[in-house]
């Protein structure tokens, strides 16, 4: 298992063709305090870079996009009562959706823990 | 990372002391939240007492003879009407009974004190000026603290113990902590408490001698933003502007009785004409059953599916704890309890138009 980011402040935790995806760190602070997430629709086909969810903060409403393409197969449901747990742990119990990948190849194309630490400071 | 080009206010260091996450607001450098963050600055200016920097804001005073009477060309509101210490809610409307701006006026009994918003400022001196002239002074060499909520009497009591004796939208001149302040009982957030206009020398010492105290904390124009919405209060450029009146704006109430009917104000004629025959679009409330968010410029639909409207202003209420909007709405679907459905993003989701404001008020009448 290993982690990967995007530039759009998502991260990307990888087991075989399994892609468990949250907000990073600096985007929930960025965000402020979250207080709904429009979860994504369950088995829903979707591509890289497509939207695929929306968090809200009190001011402002972020999409989430898909670091990579394939079929969504788990959302965290408990997000829909306590969406400040991705405020508390965005990294892991704030995950929002597995995603079941059809391209594997597409994880090359995303920043390790080092490019995306550079990619922030 | 501040930018050059923005202006600043007496507080801008004290804000970056306290980590406070600067924005561009109008053209100043502004504090959208400190590290509590917009939920808990807004609950905590609701339970207790919050400090707000809003000296980014326009303070003006107005001598000579009928400065009330002339006033009253310019505004629909009873100026002449003011009791000495009394204090009114207005709008600058120009000849087609639009708003070019809201303000606060306050009998200071030897002159009209004056508050308008940072970015209507230039536009509204200008209007000022050609109506009062040499009787026209502009304090910017003062900034403008608000401490709001049910304790924030406790606190300025303090420092100036004649603050207990002002009631809601009342003010007059006194010493906090030894400054000379011109203090009124008035704010934005839908809880009791104060404005305390200081001159800006003295206005960070009084920030941290108010901040000293442990029921107060430094709050943002995140939670400014979000109280002055639960607390049902229109935002200029947002929720009210040169298209609207304020008839459509269900301001009415600001409106004096008098004036009303001598109509003698810009746009008289278009706001007479609505108080009579109704206006085409009112302002109103709005929650959406279930937790979806409507944002600014979220269309309103009517259960067959036409557009009646749209979403002026729209956040997470973090008091009410749901979502709380405002925007306008034909008229036959203003009423409380009308069901509406709101376009959030693909989803149509239903809503409820409901009375402002979205909570009670502290104000102390």
């Amino acid at each position: 298992m290993f982690v990967k980011y995007t530039k759009d402040h998502e991260w990307i935790s990888i087991n075989n063709d399994i892609g468990t995806i949250g907000i990073t760190d600096h985007a929930q602070k960025h965000l402020g305090d979250i207080v709904f997430v429009e979860l994504p629709n369950l088995y829903k086909i979707i591509a890289k870079g497509d939207e695929a969810c929306v968090i809200e903060s009190v001011k402002v409403a972020s999409e989430i996009y898909a670091p990579v393409s394939g079929e969504i197969i788990e959302i965290n449901e408990i997000l829909g009562n306590t969406p400040s747990i991705i405020n508390m742990d965005p990294l892991y119990e704030g995950w929002i959706f597995k995603i079941k990948m059809s391209n594997t190849e597409e994880i090359n194309t995303l920043m390790d823990e080092i490019a995306y630490r550079n990619f922030t400071s | 990372m501040s930018d050059a080009k923005l202006k600043t206010t007496p507080l801008n260091h004290l804000h970056r002391e306290l980590g406070a996450t600067m924005v561009a607001f109008v053209d100043y450098d502004m504090p959208m939240q400190f590290p509590l963050g917009v939920l808990k600055e807004h609950r905590h200016t609701r339970a207790k007492a919050g400090l707000f920097d809003v000296s980014h804001m326009g303070q003006v005073q107005i001598y000579g003879k009928d400065r009330a009477k002339i006033f009253e060309t310019l505004v629909p509101g009873n100026i002449r009407g003011l009791n000495r210490g009394c204090m009114r809610y207005t709008q600058f409307t120009n000849s087609n009974g639009g708003i070019l701006d809201d303000l606060i006026i306050t009998n200071a009994v030897d002159h009209l004190f004056v508050v308008v918003n940072a970015a209507c400022k230039e536009q509204d001196i200008a209007i000022m000026e050609s109506a009062f002239g040499e009787g026209l002074k502009i304090l910017d060499n003062r900034a403008l603290l608000a401490l709001q909520g049910p304790i924030a009497v406790n606190v300025l009591v303090n420092l100036a113990p004649k603050a207990a004796n002002l009631t809601f939208m009342t003010g007059a001149s006194m010493d906090v902590g030894g400054f000379h302040c011109f203090v009124t009982r008035s704010g934005y957030t839908g809880e009791d408490g104060y404005e305390i206009s200081v001159p800006a020398e003295n206005a960070e010492c009084l920030a941290r001698e108010l901040l000293n105290y442990t029921e107060v904390e430094a709050i943002g124009l995140g939670a400014r933003d979000s109280l002055r919405l639960e607390a049902g209060l229109c935002l200029y450029g947002q929720d009210i502007d040169i298209s609207t009146s304020p008839v459509e704006a269900s301001l009415l109430w600001s409106i004096g009785k008098h004036r009303r009917k001598n109509a003698d104000f810009p746009g008289a004629s278009r706001i007479q004409k609505e108080i009579i025959e109704g206006t085409l679009r009112q302002r109103v409330g709005i929650k959406t059953k279930g937790p979806a968010l409507a944002r600014r410029g979220c269309k309103i639909l009517d259960e067959n599916g036409n557009i009646i409207g749209k979403i002026t202003s729209g956040c997470f209420g973090p008091s009410v704890q749901s979502p709380v909007a405002m925007g306008y709405v034909v008229r036959e679907y203003a009423a409380a309890n009308t069901v509406v459905f709101l376009m959030i993003r693909d989803n149509l989701v239903p809503a409820n138009i409901v009375k402002l404001p979205f909570i009670t008020p502290g104000y102390k009448r």
